[in-house]
């Protein structure tokens, strides 16, 4: 029945003819990679299995893009595109203030923000990061931008690699490797090694993890510790540890893109940078009471 | 509350008068929607169009229900669109015009005709664009009850969907005195690619019923580690769900108020089509049984439930028989229990059913993620009164057997080859195996993704983040959450064909395809490669080959996969009378398999039909040669 009305519309459109003989030409050259496709060879793997494979001579056929012979490859062309680019091929913006936040401490108080974004698909992505904090009535303490490629490497990891930008104190720019993704019970890992212009190698790797209280009640434990090669004195960072931060964060999602939250976080430093902050006249050790909002669009 | 009679209840005996009228309205000037854009008031509800040409204008407006509105795609007007009432044999023109300022499509689920009016733009045709009209005329070669929806972007999920019903050339097998059709479907007032982005970049975002520190799900501390080493969520049962949708009937939300009357005494016969674009619905009609007749538009041995789970795209068709007066409630309960679509069967006009409430929700298991090593839910042993244990039990005890797949795995259980002979029953090895008693901790220990099991047409990469270790055949299975409840659930095993088949032949080739996905990245695939990746090699076909097609789902979602243009047959162990279907749910961690003869030449779409799976990348081209002598 459907193949005689195909036959009549054929007939009736001799101009679309050679394009639907055309097709056939084509899959012919894809004929070896179809059979890959279509021939599970991997059916052996189960016994008692009462059909046979298709011989390779006969292997399947169908006609390549059927509806170019009928409406045109011309007009079917803009439509596949889009086809494609909507199933698989989305691309999406996103932009998360992971910490957004005001800082009650002991001396001045001060502030904090951590966001970073993406623009890209599933597996390719350009990454952004930017962190920085500093205390009122002074200049910004760190400042810092990442640009970097993402890619995914895994289905819970991406490997990160770009550079970053210093903003402040005695700027430098950093060639920067990581791996950013979730680990078994759920912990988000950043792990990320810099290697400066000044030829100074240091590391960070923060971890946070989201316990739900509720459905809109969130407590996240949170901990950041970053790592140096050698010495670098004029950033007042020793080799080693250079310090460590845990933080325990409470946020009420009133959406989920919109989150506020209190929390605790204690700073220490560690090593030669405890000397080197001491000797700049600084307390190596501080306790934040924290304010503020996680958001994310 | 208020009271909205249902336009569509048809009672057999003033079908002529009703035909006549429509044939009437010919004559009578363009209504609005058929002149421009609309931008006004979307009815909800649908009219019905029959005759040799049928005219559905594509526009869009403001829908609203209950205290929910916001933008919709109507088609002539109304959300959902007007039902295509047709017979078997009959020649038709169906014309789409569209008044969007975008290329729109219709596809013509499950009915047979000449793939290039199926309506898929850049598989079938090119599209409509705006203001063009596009016709498909063609002879109607079935009967049963069907629907149609865009296959353009996400219009679906906007409302340009609408039920279709093609009447017997001859007598109806199904005798019944009236007829309601039940158009399942959502509402959201959040546009379609917001909710596509959400779902991209915030793993479970719609869901209000995660696991918490003070949830009162019944799974132990050691249960909810082992998902937290897994990276994943037993919660993981709808992506979109209540807090966002409105469940529907024939577009009406709960609070519309939706009433389909009966007399006593009378066969109803309920149309069922879940015309969604992510919802399962659970459906009951508590203390009325119900008798299924048609599954997907094809006549079944009627068989009694009294509760069935229908996938997205799935058709079923009913008969109740209320005896006496009063009102019955139909709860569409979604699969994840968030939500129901309502409706009452009243005798008297302006009485509302009591509606159940909601049940817990259900959570995921460990044969949901293919360590089953059996399959535990099904609905042949509960509904003989084996299976109504509460469902905390139930989930202790498929957890144990799937740890206890690891060591003990019974391989005689994983033959399928039964399978391939009709005759013989599935479920006889169910409930054999051997228990051990291993405690919680050890199944975390278990491979979740062990790519070695994987075929060689499978691309392994980020897309993939799960493999089912043992994926057993679960078309006994009747959906998550009801395999445990105190009554009769209807599973695939159950269905059989009304007519028996002697002519089918054994299959000349087989294949497997996995269905993949990455619940994290909401990345979704068949063998690992999006739609993008494979839109140029489609799946192919010789004319009239038999093909055995085994789905095996890497992961724990159940997805309903469609296949364009033609009938499979279920493999489900009924031999001459394997139920024939366009759509099958794959359960969780689980195989389906089923025979075509690919005699429908031409490309066609293979996909899942959750609509924002297939955005994702869950789409394939199926393409059948041309017979030599056409
Ligand atoms: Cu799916």
């Amino acid at each position: 029945m459907m193949h005689r009305i195909f036959a009549a519309l054929l007939a009736g459109s001799t101009a679309t003819t050679p394009l639907l003989a055309q097709s056939h030409d084509q899959h012919q050259n894809h004929s070896a990679m179809d059979h890959s496709q279509m021939d599970h060879s991997r059916m052996d793997d189960q016994p008692d299995q009462p059909a046979a494979e298709a011989p390779e001579a006969e292997s399947p056929s169908g006609p390549l893009k059927a509806a170019d012979a009928i409406w045109g490859a011309e007009e079917m062309l803009a439509s596949r595109e889009a086809l494609y680019d909507e199933h698989g091929d989305m691309m999406l913006f996103w932009f998360q203030g992971d910490r957004a936040e005001y800082r009650v401490r002991a001396g001045e108080d001060g502030y904090l923000w951590d966001v970073q974004g993406y623009y890209g698909g599933d597996i390719n992505k350009f990454w952004f990061k930017s962190e920085g904090e500093g205390s009122f009535g002074e200049p910004i303490e760190d400042a810092e931008i990442q640009a970097l490629y993402s890619r995914a490497i895994a289905p819970f990891f991406d490997l990160q690699a770009g550079v970053r930008q210093d903003l402040t104190g005695p700027t430098r720019t950093h060639a920067v490797v990581g791996i950013q993704g979730l680990v078994p019970y759920m912990f988000e890992v950043d792990a990320a090694a810099f290697l400066s212009d000044k030829g100074d190698l240091t590391a960070r790797i923060e971890a946070e993890y989201d316990q739900r209280l509720t459905q809109s009640l969130v407590l996240q434990p949170r901990a950041e510790i970053n790592l140096a090669a050698q010495d670098i004195p004029e950033l007042g960072v020793g080799a080693g540890i250079d310090n460590l931060e845990l933080g325990l964060r409470l946020r009420y999602e009133i959406v989920p893109e919109f989150a506020p939250y209190i929390g605790i976080e204690q700073e220490w430093k560690l090593g030669d940078s405890r000397d080197f902050a001491r000797t700049a006249g600084e307390d190596p050790s501080v306790t934040n009471y924290v304010v503020g909002v996680r958001f994310w669009f | 509350m208020y009271m909205i009679k249902s336009n569509l209840a048809i009672s057999r005996r003033n079908m002529i008068g009703s035909l006549a009228a429509l044939a009437g309205t010919t004559a009578l000037p363009m209504p609005a929607w058929a002149m421009g854009k609309m931008g006004g008031r979307v009815r909800n509800g649908m009219d019905q169009l029959s005759g040799p040409d049928v005219d559905l204008h594509v526009g869009s407006g403001l829908f609203r229900t209950g205290s929910r509105s916001g933008h919709a795609i109507a088609v002539n007007g109304t959300v959902p669109g007007p039902l295509i009432r047709l017979r078997e044999g009959q020649d038709v023109r169906l014309n789409v015009h569209n008044m969007l300022d975008e290329d729109s499509s219709v596809h013509w689920h499950g009915l047979l005709l000449p793939f290039q009016f199926d309506g898929v733009p850049g598989i079938s045709f090119p599209g409509i664009k705006p203001g063009e009209r596009f016709t498909a005329p063609f002879k109607v070669r079935q009967h049963g009850t069907y629907w149609w929806h865009s296959h353009s972007g996400l219009q679906e999920q906007m409302g340009h969907y609408g039920p279709l019903i093609i009447d017997p050339a001859g007598p109806d097998p199904v005798q019944y005195d009236r007829e309601h059709v039940i158009l399942l479907s959502e509402f959201a007032a959040m546009h379609p690619h917001e909710i596509m982005k959400k779902l991209k970049v915030s793993e479970g975002y719609f869901s209000r019923q995660k696991a918490s520190a003070t949830d009162d799900y019944d799974f132990s501390g050691a249960e909810r580690r082992m998902w937290g080493r897994m990276r994943m969520m037993p919660t993981d049962i709808a992506d979109v769900s209540a807090p966002t949708y409105t469940y529907m009937i024939n577009g009406h939300g709960p609070d519309d108020g939706l009433e389909l009357p009966f007399s006593p005494g009378e066969r109803v016969r309920l149309r069922i089509i879940n015309g969604s674009a992510m919802t399962f619905f659970n459906i009951r009609l508590p203390g009325l049984p119900m008798t299924v007749v048609q599954a997907d538009g094809q006549d079944v041995q009627p068989v009694e439930v009294d509760e069935l789970q229908i996938g997205v795209a799935e058709t079923y068709d009913v008969i109740v028989q209320p005896t006496k007066e009063g009102a019955f409630a139909l709860a569409a309960e979604s699969m994840d229990r968030s939500g129901m679509a309502q409706a009452t069967l009243t005798s008297q006009p302006g009485r509302q059913a009591e509606f159940p409430a909601l049940r817990d929700p259900p959570l995921l298991s460990m044969t949901d993620m293919g360590h089953g090593g059996m399959d535990h839910g099904n609905g042949a042993h509960g509904h003989e009164g084996h299976g109504a244990k509460p469902a905390a039990a139930m989930d202790h005890s498929q957890m144990d057997h799937g740890k206890m797949g690891h060591g003990k795995m019974d391989h005689s259980q994983m033959d399928h080859s039964k399978m391939s002979h009709g005759a013989m029953k599935p479920d006889t090895n169910l409930g054999a195996a051997p228990m051990d008693n291993h405690d919680m901790a050890n199944m975390g220990g278990m491979k979740m993704r062990d790519t070695s099991l994987l075929p060689d047409s499978v691309k392994v990469g980020p897309g993939i983040d799960m493999v089912a270790m043992n994926p057993m055949d679960r078309t006994g299975f009747p959906g998550l959450g009801l395999d445990n409840v105190p009554h009769r659930v209807l599973n695939y095993r159950m269905l059989k064909s009304l007519k028996m088949d002697h002519h089918k032949r054994s299959p000349d080739r087989e294949m497997q395809l996995h269905l993949t996905g990455n619940m994290e990245r909401y990345m979704w695939s068949f063998d690992g490669k999006k739609m993008s990746a494979v839109g140029d090699d489609p799946i192919r076909f010789r004319y009239d080959e038999r093909v055995r097609v085994k789905l095996v789902n890497d992961t724990m979602m159940a997805h309903p996969i469609h296949l364009h243009g033609m009938f499979f047959e279920v493999v489900n162990g009924q031999g001459h009378h394997q139920p024939k279907k366009h759509t099958v749910i794959v359960q969780p961690g689980s195989s389906a398999t089923f025979d075509v003869t690919t005699d429908e030449p031409g490309d066609w779409a293979f996909h899942c039909h959750l609509l924002y799976h297939m955005h994702a990348g869950m789409m394939q081209a199926v393409s059948i040669e041309f017979p030599k002598d056409a």
